[in-house]
């Protein structure tokens, strides 16, 4: 049986730098990042071309996915965050287009190595922490001390607010990770039974491995469930995470 | 103990943790349902936030889910 855990392996196309000890090469998963890319950007460009009042199927798309965002960010950091529109557009264009890529049988999916997300999640928890700083100076702060709380009790709820503060680009990268990792390797699981039910048992085996086989349909469409809803997850805990830095004291 | 024995126990264990995030996504649902046949008008405007409450619990399961992967197959 072929091991679930296969998928996940980094190939090197051709090297392009040494740095130190360190190659740098083109992988599969800097190839898929770059189709992904390019992807997103060739809808966007194609979508937004030939621009009318009246869009059309491309247009209507790419709007709708303008809209989805927009509402997002609107409903969580307020109208203030839509400055803020661009970086979470790309994150959340870039985290669903990799994640629904990775459904595809023999690609790789990028988010499923800690390495991506936590470098997403790094990039909006220091963005995060510099902005609310560039913009309330040491009030940031009061993020950390809620209102209304009793004196005794203020450093205890102080060090808490900070830890959670501190663990945040923790959970938000593992989270993403950690649900693409776990529904790709079910897949696979999956699909690995068909495989030992027909060639331990023959032809009874391969009738009975119709259960997996649907077994792994309904999970497909789990994942592809999945898929969408961690990247819209991935995107309004951004959106939370920055309305933090917008308005702290709340 | 033998080492092999001891990481299939221990991934055994771990998914012990999967049981919590059940119970949570049993509540979301449940509660979900609970309000819906109250006020079913109003139940379409929630189900953004019902989706969002599943995702966030299930992730917590699947963290769990993925100590005991880890432990079969990466260590």
């Amino acid at each position: 049986m072929a091991d679930p855990i296969h998928q996940f392996q980094i190939v090197e196309y051709f090297p392009i730098a040494k740095i130190g000890g360190a190659e740098i090469a083109f992988t599969n998963s800097a190839a898929h990042m770059a189709v992904a890319v390019g992807a997103i950007t060739l809808f966007l460009v194609g979508a937004t071309a030939s621009r009318s009042l009246v869009p059309g199927r491309m247009q209507s798309a790419a709007e709708l996915l303008y809209e989805f965002v927009a509402t997002t960010i609107r409903s969580t950091a307020g109208s203030e965050g839509m400055r803020f529109f661009p970086f979470v557009f790309t994150i959340f264009a870039f985290v669903l287009t990799v994640n629904m890529m990775g459904l595809v049988p023999y690609a790789f999916t990028v988010t499923s190595h800690i390495i991506i997300t936590a470098a997403l999640a790094i990039t909006v928890f220091l963005t995060v922490l510099f902005y609310g700083l560039y913009r309330h100076g040491l009030h940031f702060f009061n993020l950390f001390v809620p209102k209304g709380v009793p004196i005794y009790i203020l450093p205890l709820i102080v060090a808490i607010e900070v830890l959670s503060f501190l663990s945040r680009p923790i959970s938000h990268s593992v989270r993403l990770f950690a649900n693409m990792l776990a529904g790709h390797i079910t897949l696979k699981v999956f699909a690995g039974f068909i495989v030992l039910m027909g060639s331990a048992l023959g032809a009874i085996g391969w009738a009975g491995a119709v259960l997996p086989f649907a077994m792994i349909v309904i999970l497909m469409a789990l994942e592809t469930l999945v898929a969408f809803l961690q990247a819209y997850v991935f995107a309004i805990l951004t959106c939370i995470y920055l309305n933090d830095a917008i308005h702290p004291g709340h | 103990m033998d080492p092999v024995a001891a990481k299939f126990i221990g991934a055994g264990i771990a998914c012990i943790g999967m049981g919590g995030a059940g119970v949570g996504v049993g509540i979301i649902f449940g509660n979900y349902l609970a309000a819906a046949i109250r006020n079913p008008s109003a139940a379409q405007g929630q189900f953004g936030n019902l989706i969002f409450g599943f995702a966030i619990t299930e992730a917590l399961g699947i963290f769990s889910l993925l100590i005991a992967l880890l432990l079969l197959f990466a260590l």
